[in-house]
């Protein structure tokens, strides 16, 4: 039961990860990215992950990608001047990408390899918690970097507000404290000059 | 049954896939930006199919840590992104030429 679900969650996770680098309409890579990182959540369930699947699904599918795709319908793309080139590097890319695969593939599960005999270990305890576990380590033995971790994100957050804020030269802006501090004297000017007789 | 070479050669095609993507989409760079996300899954499906099979849960603290720098790290790409394309009016990576180099 195991090794079917393994290999249908596999199967849709390899085909959405094609989908996203060679469909044409971005928004469209951005949705299969969706349902790439959704499958890849459900094979860590597989793996016993529980709270890193959940995590996985509200960060990235909740979060990141909704700002993908906020992106992609945002920006106005030239997707014929985008796609140049496709074509040409197809073969080759190809070519390079499976020889990659089927290196790795040798090397992880070739005849000489023993990283296939680690056996599985057996199933926890009923009343195991993979979220408690984690919790465990990370406010201790990963405090530090648990923090800076939050840093990080701040950081981020900073600077993502920082880069996109513009002021627009062409608004105009009241300042509420120049006018507070306006007295009648800034308006009105009383000019005293002498008074010229009509002529005639 | 379900051994740790299953879910390594998986991790290993979709890096692949993902390489592939990044030669054919060099034109794309929000293409790119996910190419970089499908390569970090990748990365994260080997760590914690290790700290499965090794009975480790440091394999999942780097995973959270791993998710948590993608997550700002994709915020910030497409911040400067934007900002890009306010002043280029294009993505294409052929007209970031600015530096000249």
């Amino acid at each position: 039961m195991e090794v079917f679900i393994f290999y249908f969650f596999a199967t849709i996770l390899v085909v959405a990860a094609v989908c996203v680098v060679t469909m044409r309409n971005p928004v469209h890579s951005a949705l299969f990215l969706v349902l790439a990182f959704f499958t890849a959540s459900g094979i860590w369930m597989l793996l016993r992950a529980e709270f890193l699947a959940i995590a996985l699904v509200l960060v990235y599918v909740g979060a990141v990608m909704v700002l993908f795709l906020f992106v992609v319908m945002m920006l106005d793309i030239n997707l014929d001047r985008v796609r140049e080139g496709f074509w040409t590097y197809l073969p080759l890319g190809a070519t390079i990408g499976i020889l990659i695969a089927v290196e790795m593939a040798l090397a992880i599960a070739g005849p000489r390899s023993h990283i296939g005999s680690i056996p599985a270990p057996a199933d926890p305890a009923a009343n195991y918690s993979n979220t408690h576990e984690l919790g465990l380590v990370l406010y201790t033995d990963y405090l530090y970097p648990f923090e800076l971790a939050a840093v990080v994100l701040l950081v981020a957050m900073i600077a993502a507000i920082a880069l996109t804020l513009r002021k627009r030269k062409d608004t105009k802006y009241q300042k509420p404290s120049d006018q507070v501090k306006a007295s009648s004297t800034d308006r009105v000017r009383l000019v005293s000059m002498p008074v010229e007789k009509k002529e005639g | 049954m379900l051994s740790l070479s299953h879910f390594l050669v998986l991790g290993a095609i979709l890096f692949s896939i993902s390489v592939v993507g990044i030669f054919l989409n060099r034109k794309n760079v929000i293409i790119l930006l996910m190419a970089i996300e499908l390569m970090l899954l990748a990365v994260n499906i080997n760590f914690i199919a290790f700290s499965y099979y090794l009975n480790d849960i440091a394999g999942q603290v780097f995973v959270f840590f791993i998710l948590t720098v993608a997550a700002a790290e994709s915020a910030i790409g497409l911040a400067i992104l934007v900002v890009l394309f306010r002043s280029l009016s294009s993505i294409n990576v052929e007209d970031m030429d600015g530096l000249k180099g």
